[in-house]
């Protein structure tokens, strides 16, 4: 009951969802740009990083994380912090290979 | 609103259903443990035959019972059904799924029908593994960890056993999925984290892992496939890939997918030492959080499996010294299970015996894991037979005597029988020595050179060969008589009581066998887990 309500206090309004929308187009438009820039060994962590910020529009408005419990802002955030460390030692690899 | 609930025990409680619908329909999460336990059970026997079929052709030199190629199949078969069948699963699905809600206080998982789809995608995962075993261009002969190029080059079935992983993949995170959400979610009034017992905090180390980790095997076996099809070069350097990036997002699932099988491990010896030490454990807490620092630290050390393989030199530093790190909250759990016994009131009972094995075992695995986290060593004795013995010692000897345990200290719980003890602890005697036998050997000469994966080797290994195979031999008798054992209790054991251990956790609380709904009343927690009078 408790949980019902809650959600029903946190409903999204269309403007929002729109602004979104429109901001993850540009984001994508800014990944197809960058491919054609030269960047040599930051190629792969620009598209990361634009990939990153895209996921985390995504989890905070279209996945509501903006309206959770801290609890499951910081087990998104150790989620995070646990895929950017597992590539950068990947990379720390290549980089004195 | 509160519902008549049944009192009938979850055995006799069809809920309607006839046969085998009763089982492969219910929800309830201890019918889909024991579809698990059997499900499991059987794919360990075809993987240990196969093993058994290995040991047959390196009884002697040469080409005995089968050719090369034979030999390679069998042994990525056997690899694949015990590492993505057996061994992944093992514990968690079984003992998790039946004993995590009664242990917490809870009526069932979070997600039940969720938690039985879990089982039909392991299912469909296993039946794709045999598929491919048996259909179209033969077994496929990459071993388990399908490397590049071999898995991109290979004209055996390379794509049906990436799809079986991949599909056993997701039942894993499924499962794990399921037990995060009823462990933060299902505990009974009371109970605090730190008021929960080990095994289910060790399922929630692992549980993450499988969560965390399993997609980026999932998507890598997917790329295999892709530049199998597609010819998209992610792994070949002639279309422009590099096959250690390979072996980093492998061993990037599959170092933490140690831990998804040792964790749970681990739980089980932290619940059955207490019970029969009559003491709390030792340090709960160190325990505890140990489990979520292997879990986390764990994450960081794939790359000590590819000392040999071109990695560069600081990484290769780097990894060797985390791996050390990734030692410290292990010992922590064998120095507390030590602690726990000193000065108890020991009770050595079948479980406890497999559980005192474990401890043995998994330190002579952790042991010589030492001896390949190190850089310099590890050169010399990569690829050797000692691999595969630390390997065993620590799966075998760590995740494998734990299944064991496990099975003889909640078998009464969950079927109401008593087996018969004498021969409980004859098969286990049986197991420990056939065990040591079998896989001591493989160290020695391993040491002195022979390599995995090699049908053939010089006469110089014949005697370590021979007396492995001959304990390969003695390990089986073991296992039958303990299997054959526990099925005849079934039948003519005496009943076990609710409480035959004098264990103090919530299981040994409910009735014997469990009820549908596990309790009346779900209990109020108001004290530490491991608290005996």
């Amino acid at each position: 009951m408790e949980n019902h309500k809650q959600q029903q206090d946190h409903i999204t309004p269309y403007s929002t969802m729109l602004k979104v929308l429109v901001g993850l187009l540009f984001l994508t438009f800014v990944t197809i740009t960058v491919t054609g820039l030269h960047l040599g060994a930051f190629t792969v962590a620009v598209a990361l990083i634009i990939a990153c910020v895209k996921g985390g529009i995504v989890i905070t408005w279209f996945m509501h994380l903006k309206n959770e419990t801290p609890i499951f802002r910081y087990m998104v955030f150790g989620v995070l912090l646990l895929y950017t460390l597992i590539i950068v030692i990947t990379f720390f690899d290549y980089a004195f290979r | 609103m509160e519902t008549q609930k049944s009192h009938l025990n979850y055995i006799e409680d069809t809920q309607g259903r006839k046969g085998i619908f009763a089982w492969i329909l219910s929800t309830d999460h201890k019918r889909i443990g024991i579809l698990y336990l059997i499900s499991i059970t059987t794919f360990f026997l075809v993987g240990g035959l196969l093993g058994g079929l290995m040991r047959l052709e390196l009884a002697a030199p040469g080409e005995t019972v089968m050719d090369a190629q034979t030999y390679n199949g069998l042994f990525t078969v056997h690899g694949i059904i015990m590492i993505f069948m057996v061994v992944i699963p093992g514990l968690g699905a079984v003992f998790g799924n039946f004993f995590l809600p009664i242990m917490i206080g809870a009526r069932d998982v979070a997600f039940p029908k969720l938690n039985l789809f879990s089982w039909y995608l392991y299912m469909t995962g296993a039946l794709l593994a045999v598929y491919s075993q048996f259909a179209g261009t033969g077994a496929p002969d990459t071993g388990w960890t399908f490397y590049a190029p071999y898995s991109t080059d290979s004209s055996t079935n390379v794509i049906p056993a990436v799809f079986a992983a991949f599909v056993l993949g997701f039942s894993s995170i499924l499962t794990g999925l399921n037990f995060i959400v009823t462990i933060h979610r299902m505990r009974a009034p009371g109970m605090t984290w730190f008021r929960m017992p080990l095994f289910p905090w060790s399922l929630y180390a692992t549980a993450w892992i499988q969560v965390l980790a399993t997609p980026i095997v999932g998507i890598t076996l997917m790329m295999i496939v892709a530049e199998r099809w597609f010819q998209i070069g992610f792994f070949d350097p002639a279309l422009g890939g590099d096959p250690i990036l390979y072996q980093h997002l492998f061993w990037i699932y599959s170092h933490p997918a140690v831990y998804i099988m040792i964790l749970p491990a681990m739980g089980v010896i932290s619940e059955i030492i207490p019970t029969f030490v009559k003491k709390a454990v030792f340090g709960y807490k160190a325990i505890a959080l140990s489990s979520i620092a292997i879990a986390g630290v764990g994450y960081f050390v794939w790359g000590h499996h590819m000392y040999t393989s071109g990695m560069s030199g600081t990484a290769r530093w780097f990894f060797s010294f985390l791996t050390f790190i990734v030692a410290v909250p292990s010992a922590i759990k064998v120095f507390n299970w030590v602690s726990t016994m000193y000065k108890g009131s020991i009770d050595v009972r079948t479980p406890f015996l497999y559980a005192a094995s474990f401890i043995f075992l998994f330190m002579i695995g952790g042991l010589t894991g030492l001896v390949l986290g190190s850089l310099a060593s590890d050169v010399h004795v990569h690829d050797t037979a000692f691999v595969v013995a630390h390997f065993h010692y620590i799966i075998f000897g760590g995740m494998g005597f734990s299944f064991f345990a496990a099975i003889h200290y909640w078998w009464p719980k969950m079927f109401g029988k008593m087996y018969n003890e004498f021969k409980a602890n004859v098969a286990w005697l049986i197991v420990f020595i056939g065990f040591n036998v079998l896989y001591f050997p493989q160290f020695i000469i391993g040491i002195q050179g022979m390599p995995r994966r090699y049908f053939d080797y010089l006469p110089q290994f014949h005697t370590g060969h021979l007396i492995s195979s001959i304990g390969a031999a003695i390990l089986l008798t073991g296992i039958v008589m303990m299997i054959v054992n526990l099925m005849k209790s079934r039948k003519n054991g005496n009943p076990a009581g609710i409480n035959p251990w004098g264990g103090v956790t919530l299981e040994w609380t409910v009735p014997t066998p469990p009820p549908v709904e596990n309790f009346d009343e779900i209990p109020t927690i108001t004290e530490h887990p491991y608290t005996f009078d």
